[in-house]
């Protein structure tokens, strides 16, 4: 078994209650972190090189430091629990679990930022999650770990939980603080960034659960010890979500860079393929990120394995290379429609652009209509190019990184699967009938 | 229909609470939160009026809150059955079946994506991925998933709710407004 840092204690019974998570060294870290300067704890989340675990991998300590103190302004710490990434369910299930381990990051974090009020920001479909946390923070500050005076410290800190209301977009940091402030959620221009102008307009630092969570052993072990873990620039552990054909989907903790061929294939993780079939393809960090064929995520084009490591997976570029993204692992077998599931892609996309921009608002409705186009065998050889012209000019054009979200799968599905787009052109009446739609194997055709 | 809109006195205070959450002269960021409250006590939707409701109470206008609240996916601007159906269809779930689940449940209930059954019991809604990519296909009804779905459990989870459902069913739930 490798090293567990976030999920050591996942599965201990009662440890969504706080005397349960007190038992098993809950909240010491909290009161180690009292112990410390602001600017120390600071410092060994430098040292650990912690990078963001949301999707961007900014290292965290690096965007502690860029937080501006300007006298007599509040400033705000403020968690993206609005995990919408299709592909990824992480967040979700620590905060079910877990959810003290992130009341205590974010305590941490708040007392090394020197704020006094922080929000997590989740996402409204996990209403029971939501009310998991607001029980939590109920507990913590019954037991005097949140509110006045922190176990004598001279430390204040509020902690409040907040639902969104349904909008992928609202995980753009600062659509978030849109949201958070009552308005649409609307992506703000950068600059500012968030770290001089956020919510209220003053300074905020904006991480993603996993992220906060990681402050908690960061502070146990020291940002030395923590940066042993892993390799290289991708230091620690990652909370994969693994879903798609494999025989055993799920959240598994990794320690960056293991092998992609051990992720997908040993019985620790996902359990190889199911049904005996060969895997095809693997989205590997979110359905943002470049869908990969098979012989590419396992090897790297000089032959050598892919790792499970920021690196790693983008060693090629997008030439032949992918992102690490949010660490959702999704894996597709040899009888997967790489134009069916880009469609519904393509439609995710369509139906969470904000609006804003043209190019993203209008260019994410063309590719799904045309995409469905060519599913529905009406397609031509210049839909292809059309299509490829459409991402190439959303791509950078636009307030927000939806954009790049957007154009990426299209980009690399017609990089690496053309053909397969022209297959569908030239003979429809052979693959629709078969790939048409994706058959779950215990729903018969009779029943549906 | 001309009953009064006016929150029960345990939402009410709910609402009170939420809003104290955020500083002086910030109260507006309660919205979204105060709204799902609402769409829990009007009936599963929100009315102009009511959203004129929420606006008096937060101390803006009425536009603010249209708004926002047609921002967000969550928010239902038109009457829905009092079990909304909101499957999941992104990608992951594609890939498990989702297409045959919603295929499924519509000749099931003998309605169309977007559509409520005549008795007004269901709405079948298709939504973006739910964080349950790892357990797909899947479903939610107010702040329920169901998981790991087949057409034997979407018949016993549609034929329970049918017997026990007797007032709209929200993501907020009702007995998460009478805490405290």
């Amino acid at each position: 078994m490798g090293i567990k840092l976030l999920t050591n204690n996942i599965n201990v019974a009662g440890i969504q209650k706080l005397d349960t998570y007190q038992n098993n060294g809950g909240y010491d870290m909290f009161k180690k972190a009292l112990s410390m300067t602001p600017d120390a704890i600071v410092e060994e989340v430098k040292k650990s090189g912690l990078r963001g675990r949301g999707g961007a991998g900014f290292p965290t300590g690096m965007k502690w430091s860029f937080l501006a103190k300007p006298e007599g302004v509040p400033r705000y710490l403020v968690c993206n629990a609005d995990e919408s990434e299709p592909g990824t369910f992480k967040d979700r299930y620590m905060m079910e679990r877990i959810p003290h381990l992130l009341i205590e990051g974010m305590a941490i974090g708040s007392f090394a930022l020197g704020c006094h009020t922080s929000y997590i920001y989740i996402r409204g479909e996990l209403m029971y999650v939501y009310h998991i946390l607001q029980k939590a923070i109920d507990e913590a500050y019954a037991a005097g770990f949140l509110g006045k005076n922190i176990l004598g410290s001279g430390f204040d800190f509020d902690l409040h939980v907040h639902c969104g209301a349904g909008a992928y977009i609202c995980g753009e940091e600062t659509a978030l603080i849109e949201s958070l402030e009552g308005k649409r959620g609307n992506p703000r221009i950068k600059p500012p960034f968030p770290a001089i102008r956020g919510l209220w307009d003053c300074p905020t630092v904006v991480n993603n659960v996993e992220t906060l969570m990681a402050v908690v052993p960061i502070i146990k072990l020291g940002g030395d010890e923590y940066a042993k873990i892993g390799i290289g620039k991708s230091t620690g552990t990652k909370l994969i979500s693994a879903c798609g054909h494999i025989n055993k989907p799920g959240i598994y903790e990794i320690e960056l860079g293991i092998p992609v061929e051990e992720f997908i294939y040993s019985d620790e993780y996902c359990g190889g393929i199911r049904n005996g079939k060969k895997l095809k393809a693997v989205v590997a960090g979110g359905s943002s990120v470049p869908v990969l064929p098979a012989e590419l995520i396992l090897k790297l084009a000089n032959g050598e394995p892919r790792l499970m490591s920021y690196e790693s997976l983008g060693e090629g570029g997008f030439a032949t290379g992918t992102m690490m993204g949010s660490g959702g692992f999704i894996a597709m077998d040899e009888d997967t429609s790489i134009v069916k599931n880009l469609w519904t892609f393509a439609r995710f996309y369509h139906h969470e652009s904000c609006g804003q921009c043209s190019p993203c608002r209008e260019g994410t409705g063309w590719m799904e209509k045309i995409l469905h186009k060519i599913l529905d065998g009406h397609g031509n050889i210049s839909d292809i190019d059309l299509l490829w012209d459409i991402q190439s000019k959303i791509e950078g054009k636009t307030i927000c990184p939806l954009g790049e979200a957007a154009a990426w799968p299209v980009a690399s599905a017609i990089r690496h699967f053309r053909s397969e787009f022209e297959e569908y052109v030239r003979n429809p009446q052979n693959i629709i009938e078969d790939h048409h739609y994706y058959r779950l194997n215990n729903i018969s055709q009779e029943s549906v | 229909m001309c009953e009064e809109i006016k929150f029960s006195d345990d939402a009410f205070a709910l609402v009170k609470r939420l809003m104290s959450r955020y500083p002086e002269g910030k109260q507006k960021s309660a919205i979204l939160p105060i709204l799902h409250v609402a769409q829990a006590e009007f009936g599963g939707w929100l009315s102009a009026p009511v959203m004129d409701y929420v606006a008096s109470i937060l101390s803006i206008q009425s536009i603010e809150v249209y708004e926002v609240a047609s921002f967000y996916s969550m928010f239902n601007l038109k009457p829905v059955g009092k079990c909304v159906i909101e499957v999941c269809r992104t990608g992951p779930c594609w890939l498990s079946g989702a297409e045959d689940i919603v295929n499924y449940i519509g000749k099931k209930l003998n309605i169309k994506e977007g559509e409520t059954t005549v008795d007004g019991m269901f709405t079948l809604k298709g939504v973006e991925c739910l964080a349950s990519c790892g357990s797909a296909p899947m479903m939610q009804v107010g702040e329920k998933y169901h998981e790991f779905l087949t057409p034997a459990k979407i018949d016993t989870i549609l034929d329970e709710y049918r017997q026990t459902t007797s007032e709209p069913i929200s993501h907020w739930a009702k007995n998460e407004i009478k805490v405290n």
